[in-house]
């Protein structure tokens, strides 16, 4: 889907959104879930964040940035990461984890647990994962490629990922280091910088009207008077994408809309 | 343990228990209403084999820990589970096993589920024998409202040279020891003396299992001598030494048809057919009697029967 004259598509937007997430960033491990995040990832390490970690999805760091779809075969590896470390890594609050969300709701709560009662689910999914823990040690931030008012929901049936409203409950202990940063979606991109920690937009994609996205959501959505318009990927940015981390277009795959 | 025969020594090489045992045997050993954990991760060197062996045995009423692949899976479609503890189940290629799915749409087991990082710290407790290990994972979450029983902990450090001011009277997860009566794992190599080798990327959790269990058990590709796993691989990759095992046994091809790398990579043909066989009765029952209802070398046998029709 084209997003403006010259080409440049939805998901080429929204990986340019997602990378903004780790922009100064620092030496902290990224850790992308989708294959927007993960083009997104590559390409912020390629420019503005030299510095970050990424693994190979495997068990351990790699050097550079290598185009999806490398076979480990020929990655450069620079240290071991197993699961007991990544572990470690979490607590120590070193990382951003851009997680996907079947649910999300408009306090920052997450779930892939299960859909309808936890006690005997209409859909049972992959479960709470590691999402409570991040959530509570380090920045956080979703990728939805699919926004609608199913994703996009007042409560989530199970609270995996934790919200502001849920940390501040629990106390000191879960809102020390708690930060859920950003939502991307393929209609824009969303934080929690209000007042009361409710979700608002931080900016609508390049075609995206404030009332298409508010449709799309199951609450109300704080959405400013002039919302900005997310960037588009500058020259530099596309050119890596297309060419070097994402030549098959993988990306065009997973954005609808 | 019974199965336990001392070999001869010689002056070189001192007497060691030799705890070679067989599969059947092992699971022998199992006992219905038994918390049983299972190593390896997602669809990742899970001990396949004592699984399958499991799943042929009259063996019933299972608490079954485990980081959840396609172990979870069978058990649950072949009745032996009464609860599963996990913070998830994943095939890795297939994000969301049927098997599990149906089991849990259907109400037939009951679930505790972790944060993933909880569950290490309940696993890490329990190998040092103490109740609990203090975290801020599940702090907020659902993970403290499905599960009543879990209980937090407040710092006790509130002055002194100990207290870190900003965290004093903190509140935190005690996650629970994760204690276990049997823990099997599976591993590329091991030696007759119980010392087990991962020579793949990632030993998971597989040593904290063993320290949290009872009953301690290690399957594996090939069984070598003992002294000789350092002709293997790096000795560095013998995170399981024998102070933490009680038997082995070989089982090549133990692991399928989850990844087991170096000795080999997941069989994505085959873990589709087993996905797949969760769509009806018909298509369970037929893959139950194709692979299931045989013994372990009956097992291989289909396989490679199964990848020569492919």
């Amino acid at each position: 889907m084209s997003a403006d004259p010259v080409g440049i598509t939805r998901a080429e937007v929204c990986v340019a959104a997602c990378a903004e997430a780790w922009r100064d960033a620092g030496e902290v491990m990224v850790s992308p879930f989708g294959t927007v995040p993960a083009v997104a990832a590559r390409l912020a390490k390629l420019t503005f964040s030299p510095d970050i970690a990424l693994t190979d999805g495997d068990a351990a760091l790699m050097v550079g940035a290598p185009p999806l779809g490398t076979a480990s075969g020929e990655l450069v590896l620079e240290a071991a990461m197993p699961y007991r470390t990544v572990f470690d890594v979490v607590w120590s609050g070193r990382r951003h984890v851009m997680m996907m969300a079947s649910q999300v709701d408009r306090t920052g709560n997450q779930n892939l647990s299960a859909i309808g009662d936890w006690s005997r689910p209409t859909v049972q999914l992959v479960g709470v994962r590691g999402a409570p823990g991040n959530s509570v040690n380090h920045p956080t931030s979703y990728w939805i490629p699919a926004h609608s008012t199913r994703t996009f929901v007042e409560q989530v049936d199970v609270v995996c990922g934790v919200g502001y409203r849920r940390a501040a409950a629990a106390g000191p202990g879960a809102t020390r280091y708690h930060d859920v940063r950003l939502v991307v979606s393929n209609l824009g991109v969303f934080d929690f910088e209000t007042p009361d920690r409710m979700m608002r937009v931080r900016s609508l994609h390049p075609g995206v009207s404030p009332a298409e996205v508010q449709d799309a959501t199951g609450f109300d959505l704080a959405i400013p008077a002039d919302p900005p318009t997310t960037r588009l990927p500058t020259p530099e940015e596309l050119q890596l994408m297309r060419e070097v981390i994402d030549p098959r277009g993988q990306r065009e795959r997973e954005v609808t809309g | 343990m019974r199965w336990c025969a001392t070999l001869v020594g010689t002056a070189e090489r001192p007497a060691v228990t030799d705890k070679r045992t067989t599969l059947e045997d092992m699971v022998t050993e199992l006992r219905s209403g038994m918390t049983i954990g299972i190593g390896g991760w997602g669809s990742r060197r899970k001990p396949m084999a004592v699984v399958r062996a499991i799943c042929r045995s009259d063996l019933t009423d299972l608490t079954v820990v485990s980081y959840g692949g396609p172990d979870v899976g069978l058990l649950c479609a072949t009745g032996k589970v009464r609860r599963v503890v996990c913070g998830f189940v994943t095939l890795d290629s297939i994000v969301l096993d049927p098997h599990w799915r149906a089991a849990r749409q259907g109400g037939t087991v009951s679930l505790t589920e972790l944060d993933e990082g909880m569950f290490y710290a309940g696993l890490q407790a329990a190998a040092w024998r103490v109740p609990f290990l203090p975290t801020r994972a599940g702090l907020g979450s659902d993970v403290l409202v499905v599960n009543p029983d879990l209980r937090t902990v407040r710092s006790p450090y509130l002055d002194g040279p100990f207290a870190d001011p900003e965290d004093a009277d903190v509140e935190l997860v005690a996650a629970p020891a994760l204690r276990l009566d049997a823990a099997i794992v599976h591993a590329n190599r091991a030696d007759v003396a119980g010392n087990a080798q991962f020579l793949g990327p990632d030993p998971f959790f597989d040593e904290l299992f063993l320290g949290a269990a009872r009953l301690r058990m290690v399957t594996t590709e090939r069984v070598v001598e003992n002294g000789s796993l350092g002709e293997e691989g790096p000795l560095a990759g013998v995170k399981v030494h024998r102070l933490l095992t009680d038997a082995v046994a070989e089982t090549p091809g133990g692991a399928h048809f989850t990844a087991c790398p170096p000795d080999y990579g997941r069989d994505e043909a085959f873990q589709k057919e087993y996905a797949t066989s969760a769509s009806d009765p018909d298509a369970w029952s037929a893959f139950r009697s194709r692979y299931l209802d045989l013994d372990e070398d009956g097992y291989q046998a289909a396989v490679r029967a199964a990848g020569d029709r492919r």
